[in-house]
């Protein structure tokens, strides 16, 4: 077996007296979608803040391709080809749609701010370049006829396919998905699965964050069980959900 | 607006300022009119820091000082072309900026607003008590006029039209800046640092990149000032200054650049008015002192009925 | 540099340090119920000295002068609150310091328009002559400096800390968000924090008044100089504001007599900026603190 793509160890964080993750440890395989699931309150956007260096761990830390991942620097681990959605979205202000993914796709411009202020042709180059990869991301999570319109005027389960497709803009190997299906439908709730299932096809790793169990069961390769911060379970769907500790915990029958 | 659009604006706007500034023969308007572009171009700095960085730099009128003391340093006691001096006055600003700004920046903004009104009021102290080199309350004099092409730039017309010149080319390419990649990478950075960090910009490194940038423009404008003025002291650089500044920014509008030009223009305005007004009206104060005033309640009525200023909420170039 | 000598610096260090200590104060009150830096602070004491200057001028005995002086300063926190503060209450905090920028402007504009650029003499409180305690010459009235000083801190302490008025303003300062969720009245609060302040500004400029004389433009300085006090504090604690006012005007009476008296007013600032530095390299053991 290859060396995992991302391997948490130890991984810990307190908030004044309470711990909000406790010695996590757990990894993820290139290819897979990972779920992390658990109820309220079980440290699963911690763990994420922490992967994606938006939190500093109190204790433990994340080795990615081999390499520890840099704690409490977001844009470092931006440059590390890892990218992610947030909770709530995080919109750009008054850009539209285009120019919010086209964030993402600056990443891999070179010009600096005299090209750009001179709009030099290299610079004017690299620009069109950009627009197109933004038009093509845009049109793979299915958004290119908003390219024009303010992201802030889309539709709430739009604005979630927006920040993937700003996520996916950046190149990643590795999607960081926080609660993507929240606020969602269930016809948005399939679209969401589709996409996710196109991104692992196209060669990108996925970890994601989330309630609806269904959706997540449905979705993952593995999953991994938080409750109160600590880990629960590991394993595939198959294996969580008959997992008893688990389902006392967290899964009434109903929901399986 | 795209750039080809923005770029023929200024240039109409430019041939409108150079056929004043030769219609025109009141040395006094030529004057103000001068005295707006300056400000313009000192405003336009802080308008990057503060409408792109998000941040109040309370001390900005050091960095004009700076330009100007450096300018004319470099000009009488070193003998250099004036223009070398412009150059190094840039670079001086850019420094301070970077100087102040990396210990400062990662503080909240509060902090930082209050670090750098303290860096003002020392710069300020300095320039007053180092007689040795700043020549202290009395200044330098004699500072040489530029040159273009063999003719001085010692009239108010040919002033007007140099430093018309240099706002417009400003405008320009910060309005070019800002269509670019540079430009979205500031504008994600005051739409949410989280999610533009998470894409993969320094958010730090960016904001302390338009300080610097902030900071050589306004440098820039305080040494065109050396050079109109032929003669500087400290005393029109102090907190005041400072705050003054922030009063274009804010009237024009944090987010627009031209905002920051037209605020220049309207506190210009406002204190010529002023001076011409208040006799007129017989009142027993002079202008000054109702110019205080004014200015504190403009400041607060624009915080509080017109946060946009006077060129509207929309965050555009030109 | 003898004893005596250095006696002499603490001692005017001391008293010049009790009245940042009580501007300092009127920002860690505010700053702590409402996250806002008042840039105003400054103007009350201002207020205070010239208020204090004119009543006296006009033959009203002390007492009376000086509570009306103190009024003076709590009216003119009140009526900033309301005018400035309050209708802004959901902007982001550096707009809001903007607005106090503002406001001190025109507060100073027409104090100015008011009294005009002539420095007052106000009478010493206790009339004599300086007094030489151990080597060191104070004059009379920073003995009622100290003394003021000393009352509102026990005054302000008891209100904190016996009082349930006080308690409710400590729980709004730890969480402001929490005590509006108890039931806590945080627009009263607010309104009272900025009361507070321009008493204990007011207070300040009517003890040093008689030594400083009473000008339209004091308010400022003093009033950067008390933040920066409250600043070492870390913008949230009384006791920090108290000793930080104490060691900023002592530091700055030993850099005017050891090194300079022409950068006397820069101290302050030097101070302010090393703090910044400090945090930022992350040598102080608190923290100065952030935006609520």
């Amino acid at each position: 077996m290859s060396a995992a793509l991302l391997e948490a160890r130890g991984l810990g964080r307190d908030f004044g007296g309470l711990r909000a993750v406790n010695a996590v440890e757990f990894d993820v395989h290139a290819g897979q979608i990972k779920a992390l699931i658990g109820p309220n309150g079980a440290g699963k956007s911690t763990t994420l803040g922490m992967v994606a260096g938006a939190i500093v761990p109190s204790r433990g830390g994340v080795r990615f391709e081999g390499r520890p991942l840099p704690a409490g620097r977001p844009h470092a681990v931006a440059a590390r080809g890892i990218a992610r959605t947030f909770q709530l979205v995080q919109l750009f202000g008054d850009m539209t749609v285009l120019e919010t993914v086209l964030v993402g796709c600056d990443r891999a411009g070179r010009a600096g701010w005299a090209a750009c202020a001179l709009r030099m042709p290299a610079m004017r180059r690299e620009e069109t370049r950009l627009h197109a990869r933004a038009q093509e991301i845009l049109a793979l999570v299915g958004l290119e006829a908003r390219a024009a319109l303010p992201a802030e005027a889309l539709p709430y389960g739009e604005q979630r396919l927006l920040e993937v497709a700003r996520a996916l803009a950046t190149a990643p190997r590795l999607l960081l998905l926080d609660e993507p299906g929240a606020g969602l439908d269930a016809g948005e709730r399939t679209r969401l699965a589709g996409l996710v299932r196109t991104v692992r096809a196209h060669g990108t790793t996925v970890l994601l964050v989330d309630h609806h169990v269904a959706f997540v069961m449905d979705l993952a390769d593995d999953v991994l069980v938080l409750c109160h911060g600590e880990k629960l379970a590991e394993g595939t769907p198959d294996v969580v959900r008959r997992d008893p500790a688990v389902v006392a915990a967290y899964l009434g029958e109903d929901a399986l | 607006m795209d750039a080809q659009r923005r770029w023929r604006l200024l240039g109409a706007v430019g041939l409108v300022v150079a056929a004043v500034s030769y219609a025109v023969p009141s040395s006094y308007v030529l004057g103000i009119l001068v005295f707006v572009a300056l400000n313009g171009l000192a405003a336009l700095g802080l308008s990057l820091v503060m409408g792109f960085a998000g941040q109040v730099s309370l001390g900005q009128a050091a960095f004009f000082a700076i330009g100007a003391y450096a300018s004319g340093l470099f000009s009488t006691g070193l003998g250099w072309n004036p223009w070398l001096g412009v150059v190094a006055a840039v670079a001086a600003g850019a420094v301070a900026a970077v100087a102040i700004g990396l210990p400062v920046f990662r503080l909240s903004g509060l902090l930082l607003a209050m670090a750098t009104l303290g860096f003002g009021v020392i710069v300020y102290y300095v320039l007053n008590n180092w007689a040795a080199v700043t020549g202290g309350p009395s200044g330098l004099t004699g500072i040489p006029p530029l040159s273009v092409g063999g003719i001085a730039i010692d009239t108010d017309a040919r002033a007007l039209v140099l430093v018309g010149f240099v706002l417009l080319l400003a405008l320009g390419l910060a309005g070019n800046l800002v269509d670019s990649r540079v430009g979205r990478a500031l504008r994600a950075i005051h739409g949410s640092e989280a999610a533009a960090a998470s894409a993969g910009i320094d958010v730090m490194r960016l904001k302390l990149a338009v300080f610097a940038a902030a900071g050589g423009l306004t440098a820039l404008a305080g040494a065109l000032y050396a050079h109109y003025v032929r003669f500087i002291n400290p005393s029109p650089f102090g907190i005041g200054y400072s705050i003054e500044l922030v009063v274009m920014v804010v009237l024009g509008g944090v987010s627009s650049l031209p905002g920051a030009v037209l605020g220049a223009a309207a506190v210009v305005l406002l204190v010529e008015a002023l001076r011409a007004l208040v006799p007129a009206l017989g009142a027993s104060h002079g202008a000054a002192e109702y110019e205080i005033v004014l200015f504190g309640l403009v400041l607060m009525a624009f915080m509080i009925f017109l946060p946009g200023g006077l060129a509207g909420g929309r965050r555009r170039a030109a | 540099m003898g004893p005596a000598e250095l006696g002499q610096y603490l001692a005017s260090g001391v008293v010049v340090g009790g009245i940042y200590s009580l501007i300092g104060l009127g920002f860690v009150i505010v700053f702590g119920v409402t996250r806002i830096v008042n840039f105003a602070q400054g103007e009350f004491v201002a207020l205070g000295a010239l208020v204090l200057a004119t009543l006296s001028a006009r033959g009203v005995g002390l007492p009376l002068a000086f509570t009306g002086a103190v009024a003076a300063g709590v009216a003119a926190g009140m009526l900033l609150e309301r005018v400035a503060v309050r209708p802004l209450r959901a902007m982001p905090s550096l707009a809001i310091l903007i607005v106090t920028i503002g406001a001190s402007i025109a507060l100073r504009g027409g104090a100015l328009l008011v009294w005009g650029t002539d420095p007052f003499a106000v009478p010493a409180f206790w009339a004599g002559p300086p007094l030489v305690l151990g080597g060191a010459v104070i004059v009379r009235q920073g003995l009622w400096v100290l003394g003021a000083a000393a009352c509102v801190f026990a005054l302000l302490w008891a209100f904190f800390t016996r009082t349930y008025a006080g308690a409710a303003f400590r729980a709004c300062a730890a969480n402001a968000r929490g005590a509006r969720l108890c039931g806590m009245r945080v627009d009263r609060m607010r309104l009272a924090a900025f009361a507070l302040a321009g008493g204990l500004g007011a207070v300040a400029g009517a003890v040093i008044a008689p030594i400083t004389y009473a000008t339209y433009d004091m308010g400022l300085m003093l009033g950067l100089k008390g933040f920066v006090a409250a600043v070492i504090g870390g913008l949230v604690s009384p006791a920090g504001a108290i000793a930080g006012g104490v060691a900023l005007g002592v530091v700055e009476a030993l850099a005017a007599g050891l090194v300079s008296s022409a950068y006397k007013d820069a101290v302050a600032f030097v101070v302010l900026i090393a703090l910044c530095l400090a945090q930022a390299a992350g040598w102080v053991p608190w923290r100065v603190a952030e935006e609520g």
